[in-house]
């Protein structure tokens, strides 16, 4: 196999799927919250709180979150190899380009951590 | 080797024409462009969400300085631009996934898709924004 221009999962092509699958739940996800809030404009705290209380929620909110851990990524490495690279950024690219990606691993991962953090740690 | 490859092996002698100044943006390609925008935006946004989501979940004293946050104009604005980037990526991404099962994939019909994009965009970002304020 060839594993040349690989990147998150070492090749294109599962970074391709990768890439949809997350997409479809990120879009689900979208939908969900932004219905849940269009539909109950003057929400109360406990309100609120019930709504991220039920299983299903959760689970959803941490698959969302996983979503967004790949999709992010994927998306991120894909932009970084397309500007941050020697050829437009002279000698400076690769340094520059290593940098923000581990910034975007960094930030994905906190990401991640916080979110399991809301959803479980109070 | 390396668990994440951060592309250094990418062949650098390859012909391109990366010369923006050259270039003619068609209407798709104003569209992709956005799309790729919008999605930084969303990257970097997830922690203002997820702020706003721990604050307002963490007590009752927390969801209400959110509300009141929510309330101030510029805060208004920002959250705006959150929800106008996500629908546009949503939007977009959605056009891109109908696209990858083979529908519209012509010129004309990347023109078109282009154009309902921009459309539907224009339109829920408005009401989006009616919405908020
Ligand atoms: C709301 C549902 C979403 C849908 C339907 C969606 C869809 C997509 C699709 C299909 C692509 C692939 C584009 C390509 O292969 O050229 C993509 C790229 C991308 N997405 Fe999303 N996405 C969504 C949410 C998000 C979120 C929440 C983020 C932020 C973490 C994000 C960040 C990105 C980035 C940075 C790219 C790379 C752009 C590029 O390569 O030009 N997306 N999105």
């Amino acid at each position: 196999m060839v594993t040349n221009v690989s990147s998150f999962g070492r090749s294109g092509l599962f970074d391709w799927v990768v890439q949809r699958v997350s997409a479809v739940i990120l879009a689900s996800y979208t939908l969900c919250i932004l219905s849940t809030l269009l539909l109950n404009p003057d929400m109360t705290y406990p309100e609120w709180q019930l709504v991220f209380d039920s299983f299903s929620m959760r689970f959803f909110t941490l698959l969302t979150l996983l979503a967004i851990l790949a999709h992010g990524w994927i998306g991120m490495w894909t932009i970084s190899t397309d500007y941050l690279t020697t050829r437009m950024m002279g000698g400076k690219g690769t340094v520059l380009r290593i940098g923000f990606q581990l910034l975007c691993i960094g930030l994905t991962l906190l990401y991640l951590v916080w979110g399991i953090d809301i959803l479980w740690g109070n | 080797m390396f668990l994440f490859n951060f592309g250094a092996n990418v062949k650098d002698n390859r012909p391109v024409n990366l010369d923006f100044t050259t270039f003619k943006l068609p209407l798709p390609a104003i569209t992709s462009i956005l799309h790729r925008i919008s999605g930084a935006i969303l990257f970097f946004g997830i922690a203002g969400l997820l702020y706003l989501l721990d604050t307002s979940l963490g007590s009752p004293e927390g969801f209400a300085s959110v509300t009141e946050w929510l309330g101030n104009p510029i805060v208004k604005l920002v959250i705006w631009a959150g929800v106008a980037a996500l629908l546009y990526h949503l939007i977009a991404g959605v056009k891109h996934l109908i696209m990858d099962l083979g529908i519209g994939e012509t010129l004309s019909g990347g023109v078109l898709g282009a154009k309902i994009v921009i459309v539907l965009a224009v339109l829920s970002i408005v009401v989006a924004g009616i919405w908020i304020w």
